[in-house]
């Protein structure tokens, strides 16, 4: 690994100071899961470290009536095991549980995550489908981005030198939301998703309300399919249109070839598993 | 000119408080094994799949090999040394010796470390959550089954 300069400031000010002060030359470090890897291999080169360690109060979890903010310092298992978060929102625990092995979701925290812009990642796709929002503070000030407008590109997002994503903000699901997450893993469970689904629909009586459709692993970054969502909304769920509307993610994916399959066969699985995903969020069997 | 930064890095390694002075890349494993001479955490795919380098950190099990020994900065660190009472094994050695939960043996460092975490949060564990929980530590000589009668023994002899 190359060298650089580890700054362990304490409190929220000072890193950000750092940050704006190093700039492009600077990377906030959380667990460090993914950062470590990258600088190993040389994929990154920063010349400062911020580490957040000592930051006081980025690692909270609390629950408002409306609202549930994660600080960006929760460990992915602190989400899965939280039960202020499974008494608001279940289905982000289930999905937690779904990354890599115990000890990686140890270290790795829900900010890191999130800024990584790994697009195979499961969080990012389930705060899609939650409409969740991240908070990026700077010297500058303060503004609150949706998750769906977090990425641009591999590894890229909206987060500028100086920036510091601080937390997510989830808001309360209707009563009436049913979700799901289908991770499909061909290898081992521990792996990244060769293309993962997540769901979530609010039932009005037979109709489909404020439809949701996320997914991992199949394009640069995590993807809202639109057009399946609004092929779905208003209408009332059965089989037959579940299956029609599946078929539309195809044209919304944008998969690479790699070991986990050619981009055709991960296109085919993102219908599959979008139907999968679906059939299950509702209630259907095919 | 190449200049390394150095950091003094203050530890409690199994109740010992240790300190070395060293690079500010060094990573965990790297820093218990070349640093403290703790050569008992082993390092095989240095990319945090395997679960070789497991060590707790604060109690928890981390990936050694992908934590910066900076970040473990005036933490408590147990290690498979740890483990043992003395000349006596900690029940879960003696439990894997009995089952035959290794065969070469380089990953059962990280495997009755890992075992240790799940049984201390969990003292009687059903296979599934010891499969879930252990899912991350592999085994190359594929002793998986003796591996999970050794954590099942072990959880029978602590009580």
């Amino acid at each position: 690994m190359h060298d650089f300069q580890f700054h362990t400031p304490s409190s929220l000010e000072e890193a950000l100071t750092l940050l704006e002060e190093y700039g492009e030359d600077a990377r906030p470090m959380a667990g460090g899961t993914a950062l470590v890897v990258l600088m190993k291999q040389s994929l990154v080169s920063a010349g400062h470290l911020v580490s957040l360690a000592r930051v006081p109060g980025l690692d909270a979890i609390q629950a408002e009536d409306h609202e549930l903010h994660i600080g960006a310092l929760v460990r992915h298992r602190d989400v899965e095991t939280s039960p202020l978060v499974r008494g608001f929102a279940p289905f982000l625990c289930d999905v937690y549980r779904q990354v890599a092995t115990v000890r990686i979701r140890n270290m790795a925290t829900v900010g890191g995550g999130l800024a990584h812009a790994d697009p195979a990642q499961d969080p990012p796709p389930a705060y899609m489908v939650l409409d969740a929002r991240v908070r990026l503070v700077s010297r500058a000030g303060e503004r609150v981005v949706p998750v769906r407008e977090l990425f641009t590109d591999y590894y890229e997002t909206v987060i500028q030198p100086g920036e510091l994503l601080t937390e997510v903000i989830v808001p309360r699901p209707a009563p009436t939301a049913m979700f799901a997450y289908l991770k499909f893993l061909p290898r081992t469970e521990d792996d990244y998703a060769t293309v993962a689904v997540a769901a979530k629909v609010e039932r009005d009586g037979a109709i489909c309300r404020n439809v949701r459709v996320a997914l991992a692993a199949a394009g640069p970054t995590p993807i809202r399919a639109t057009a399946v969502e609004q092929a779905l909304e208003g209408q009332p769920a059965t089989p037959a249109l579940v299956r029609d509307a599946a078929e539309q993610v195809a044209d919304q994916v944008d998969p690479l070839d790699d070991f986990r399959g050619s981009a055709a066969y991960k296109r085919d699985m993102a219908v599959v598993f979008t139907r999968r995903a679906l059939m299950r969020v509702l209630g259907l069997s095919s | 000119m190449v200049t390394t930064t150095l950091h003094t890095v203050r530890v409690t390694v199994n109740g010992v408080p240790r300190e070395a002075t060293v690079p500010v890349y060094r990573t965990l494993v790297d820093f218990l094994r070349y640093d403290l001479g703790l050569t008992g955490t082993k390092e095989a795919c240095s990319v945090g799949v395997c679960g070789a380098c497991t060590v707790l950190l604060n109690g928890r099990p981390v990936a050694s090999c992908i934590t910066l020994a900076v970040q473990a900065d005036g933490a408590e660190i147990t290690t498979i040394e740890g483990l043992a009472d003395g000349e006596r094994l900690h029940p879960l050695q003696q439990a894997f010796i009995e089952c035959g939960g290794f065969q070469c043996g380089i990953c059962t460092p990280g495997q009755i470390v890992a075992a240790k975490a799940l049984l201390d949060a969990n003292p009687h564990p059903t296979d599934d959550e010891i499969k879930e929980w252990m899912m991350g530590n592999l085994c190359r000589c594929t002793g998986y089954y003796q591996i999970l009668d050794a954590i099942k023994r072990a959880a029978e002899v602590r009580g």
